[in-house]
């Protein structure tokens, strides 16, 4: 087990050395600090949109929503037009919790054996609230990072930085964004490891974005409460980026590379990874459909023509023994 | 299945702490009571299938064509770009852990590959390697491996260790329907004749002879006059089943399994009771048809063509004998095929009526494109217009509870019409835990075609967590009586309960419909479908009433 999470330890830890040995050493700040973040935009962007679009390209030859509710029938039966849509405003909502609140992950139950004679499930919910602990919080702290490229800064997000920084602790104020998203982050992989079960079927694949992840909010927190980064640099750099002027201003430190780096990492290698589950579940079928196949058909684009065991065919095979047993038949010999 | 250890035994035995090597490394080693036998040939080539051959599973030699590899690298190919549920679920599994202690087969076992995110990854992993830059750049580290032999025989060993219940797909924040998986791999499997016998032989039974039992129509009328006389017995009423009648209202279709073993001939003669009933009262006339009777599709767990030709016999037997609409009975699978997947291959059903019962004048709504009303959504209509002299009181030695079926529960949202039913023609009521019933119900173990005898302590472990949830009402509340729509569930619920829960028995409902049924003319009755003794409320004036045992099994 330990060879998946050391593999993307060591790649995460070999990632960071290249930029700031690359900044320090190599003096490549034109590479790390422009080059590679347009690059990674550009793959993202791209890879992103033609994964999109390349699911979108396979169709949905039936129309399959797992029903978590009574189906609309008897005018008397209370449907429930959420858990078990009907019509496409009723997808909506669905998905609405599904996207915005992970409604099904919120189902989550922990299975016991209760000394071998009771099945226990038990509440459990930890797993939900850290998913959207940090999911929400890395939108946070994303959004936030507009400040770098825009001028003027949008008033609400001076809103949102407010909020954010609401226990102010000296100064700069604490972002409790930045905090959670490490607690959170922290979590999943700390679950990662302890419980046997996600041991078990976990991969390289899926130890490396937390750690890129873990590493990019050390940086960040570094940069903000303890090596202090020149913020006034950092933004001309970032304003730089967005008007597609870019510029090297002296004086940043290569903690801001490493930083810029890894965020530029994770931008190239989200297309290509399970972080594509930000696209996906827009589009998974069992969740983004209506439940009303029986009222309205379903059309699947490649429906094949089939060979069928006709009534005809049945009846040559039978005929006599039909007559004999007193069943009508169409042909009588 | 010889030896299996008592239940207790069985129980504490179950561990669910993974192996110490990686599951890629662990080798699949196929045992005996957990894998269904090898499909016969022949049954193979009633349907045209490919390379059907005598093959053992538990063999080396899988007596594969040549070039298997390819076919399988194609046939997955081919169904990327035709499923878009199979793109997206190969891409976007996250790996959280959340759908693992879902699933009923690694809850009974505690075999990790049951895990529903390690069935997936069986597939996943030669996907990636296959069809994936990463797979392609990083191997095993990436979660990829080659299709080996022994990887195929994973596939399979497992493929057919999942009942496609679903359970998994709704605690899944992204919707994977392990479902899918398991349907495309097992299409895949098929591609190189690698089906189990217990589908293949009623598929191909089902394409000859309509039905998945292989009665031909002969004996499909005789076990209706055998019904006829039991009926008579306990009712002292003589019904005249109505079969293959052109010009009927209504073409009703059901599982065969009905007609054929117990617990489900009492329901058989339920629905014979009930069309009885609508015909003397209301003059509805309903048919059976010997070649459209089965509603049951074992198609559905071999390939989606094949489930497609097996499903037709219903609209051309509707279309033959000129019926308004058509009727379905009380079954699982059959009712996920017809409700998401038979207008879409076989409709428009544009020759059929937008169904309307007849006797209470209600449209169904819901049904108006495929036309195939669920006997219970019929039943619970008659009901709610009182259009049924019930007597709830003949079901009184009754404690009933309701196994939701994973199809009807999963794929439609069935689960008010069958309560309400149940309701209305019993005293005693009494649900399971919530976490076990409705959407989040538990399989019997034995869905998808897992019905055989030969894997019959996979189907006892799958079937542990229902089991226990019945234990449970059991304990709590004296139940006795275990409810269900599906005719596979008729079948494999009264073993299942014999071995975990041997004070609970099984039944349809239409079965206690029919006993609490007043017919007009009926003689006093002294017994039910089952010949046991109706209780006596005089002499048992608390209602409490210990079910005597059941000899029918």
């Amino acid at each position: 087990m330990n060879v998946k999470y050391m593999f993307s330890l060591i790649a995460v830890i070999v990632l960071i050395l290249i930029a700031y040995v690359g900044v320090e050493a190599a003096g490549l700040q034109v590479l790390f600090g422009i080059i590679i973040p347009y690059l990674a935009i550009l793959t993202f962007i791209v890879g992103f949109a033609y994964r999109v679009m390349d699911w979108a390209r396979s169709p949905v030859p039936f129309r399959i929503p797992s029903t978590c509710g009574q189906q609309k029938s008897l005018p008397w039966i209370k449907h429930d037009k959420i858990e078990n849509p009907f019509t496409a405003g009723g997808v909506i909502v669905r998905m609405f919790f599904e996207i915005l609140f992970f409604r099904s992950l919120f189902r989550n139950t922990r299975c016991g054996l209760d000394k071998g004679t009771k099945i226990t499930y038990i509440w459990e919910k930890w797993l939900w609230l850290a998913a959207l602990a940090f999911h929400y919080s890395f939108l946070t702290v994303l959004i936030r990072h507009l400040r770098f490229f825009l001028e003027p800064v949008p008033v609400c997000l001076q809103w949102l930085e407010n909020v954010d920084s609401f226990f102010q602790v000296g100064l700069p104020g604490l972002y409790l964004s930045g905090a959670v998203l490490l607690a959170a982050v922290t979590f999943l992989f700390l679950r990662r490891i302890y419980l046997p079960q996600v041991r078990y079927i976990s991969l390289a694949s899926d130890f490396f974005p937390l750690f890129l992840i873990i590493s990019i909010a050390i940086t960040g927190i570094l940069m903000r409460y303890f090596t202090k980064v020149d913020v006034v640099g950092v933004k001309e750099l970032a304003m730089g980026l967005a008007t597609l002027h870019p510029t090297i201003p002296d004086g940043i430190g290569s903690l801001f590379y490493v930083h810029l780096f890894l965020v530029s990492v994770l931008f190239v290698y989200f297309p290509f990874s399970k972080l594509m589950h930000m696209g996906g579940v827009f589009l998974s079928p069992t969740r983004n459909l209506p439940n009303n196949t029986r009222a309205e058909r379903h059309i699947n684009p490649w429906n094949p023509s089939v060979k069928v065991h006709t009534y005809k065919e049945y009846e040559d095979d039978f005929r006599e023994k039909m007559i004999e047993a007193g069943l009508p038949v169409e042909k009588e010999s | 299945m010889s030896e299996l250890p008592k239940s207790d035994e069985y129980f504490s035995n179950i561990d669910f702490t993974p192996p110490k090597t990686g599951w890629m490394d662990t080798p699949t080693v196929i045992r005996d009571g957990m894998f269904c036998f090898a499909a016969k040939p022949k049954s193979v080539k009633t349907l045209d299938l490919p390379y059907a051959r005598e093959w053992n599973p538990k063999h080396d030699d899988w007596k594969l064509p040549e070039n298997w590899k390819e076919i399988i690298y194609e046939g997955m190919r081919d169904r990327l770009d035709r499923f878009r549920t199979f793109k997206i679920f190969m891409d976007i599994c996250v790996r959280c852990g959340a759908c693992a202690d879902k699933c009923h087969f690694f809850i009974g076992t505690g075999d990790p590959k049951n895990m529903p995110v390690l069935r997936a990854e069986l597939i996943r992993s030669v996907y990636r390697n296959d069809f994936t830059t990463f797979g392609k750049m990083f191997g095993k580290l990436g979660g990829a491996r080659k299709l080996t032999f022994d990887v195929l025989r994973e596939w399979w060993y497992y493929f057919f260790q999942c009942s496609e219940c679903r359970r998994c797909s709704i605690f899944c924040p992204y919707g994977i329907d392990t479902a899918e998986i398991t349907i495309i791999g097992r299409e895949l499997l098929n591609l190189l004749g690698l089906n189990i016998d217990w589908i293949a032989t009623p598929v191909s039974h089902c394409y000859m002879t309509g039905n998945h039992m292989g009665i031909q129509p002969q004996a499909f009328v005789d076990m209706m006059d055998f019904f006829v006389d039991e009926i008579e017995v306990c009712t002292g009423i003589r019904v005249k089943p109505t079969l293959n009648k052109k010009g009927a209202d209504i073409l009703f279709v059901t599982p065969s399994g009905d007609i054929f073993g117990d617990p489900g001939t009492y329901t058989c003669m339920g629905y014979m009771i009930l069309f009885h009933y609508l015909k003397e009262k209301y003059g509805l006339e309903i048919t059976w048809s010997t070649y459209a009777s089965e509603g049951g599709n074992f198609g559905f767990f071999t390939a989606n063509e094949v489930m497609k030709r097996l499903n037709a016999k219903m609209y051309a037997e509707a279309k033959r004998l000129g019926v308004k609409w058509i009727l379905g009975g009380e079954c699982g699978h059959m009712w996920r095929v017809i409700h998401q997947y038979m207008g879409t291959m076989n409709g428009p059903a544009d020759f059929l009526e937008e169904p309307v019962n007849p006797i209470t004048g209600t449209k169904f709504e819901n049904a108006k494109s495929t036309k195939m009303v669920h006997i219970v959504e019929f039943t619970s209509d008659l009901i709610k217009h009182g259009k049924l002299d019930l007597d709830p009181r003949r079901n009184d030695h009754l404690k009933v509870t309701f196994h939701d079926s994973c199809n009807p529960a999963r794929g439609m949202g069935f689960f008010e019409e069958p309560r309400y039913v149940i309701k209305n023609v019993c005293n005693n009521f009494y649900d399971m835990p919530v976490n076990c019933i409705k959407e989040q119900t538990f399989c019997c173990g034995s869905g998808s075609g897992l019905n055989a005898s030969e894997d019959m302590e996979l189907r006892l472990a799958g079937g542990l967590p229902r089991a226990n949830a019945v234990k449970y009402v059991n304990d709590k509340h004296g139940v006795n009586m275990l409810a269900c729509i599906c005719a596979i569930d008729r079948a494999v619920l009264p073993p299942l309960m014999g071995y975990w829960v041997p004070e609970v028995d099984v039944t349809g409902i239409h079965e206690m419909v029919a006993n609490a049924l007043i017919i007009p003319g009926e003689k006093e009755k002294t017994v039910n479908l089952r010949a046991e003794e109706i209780p006596d409320k005089e002499s048992d004036p608390d209602g409490y009433y210990v079910r005597p045992a059941f000899s029918g099994r």
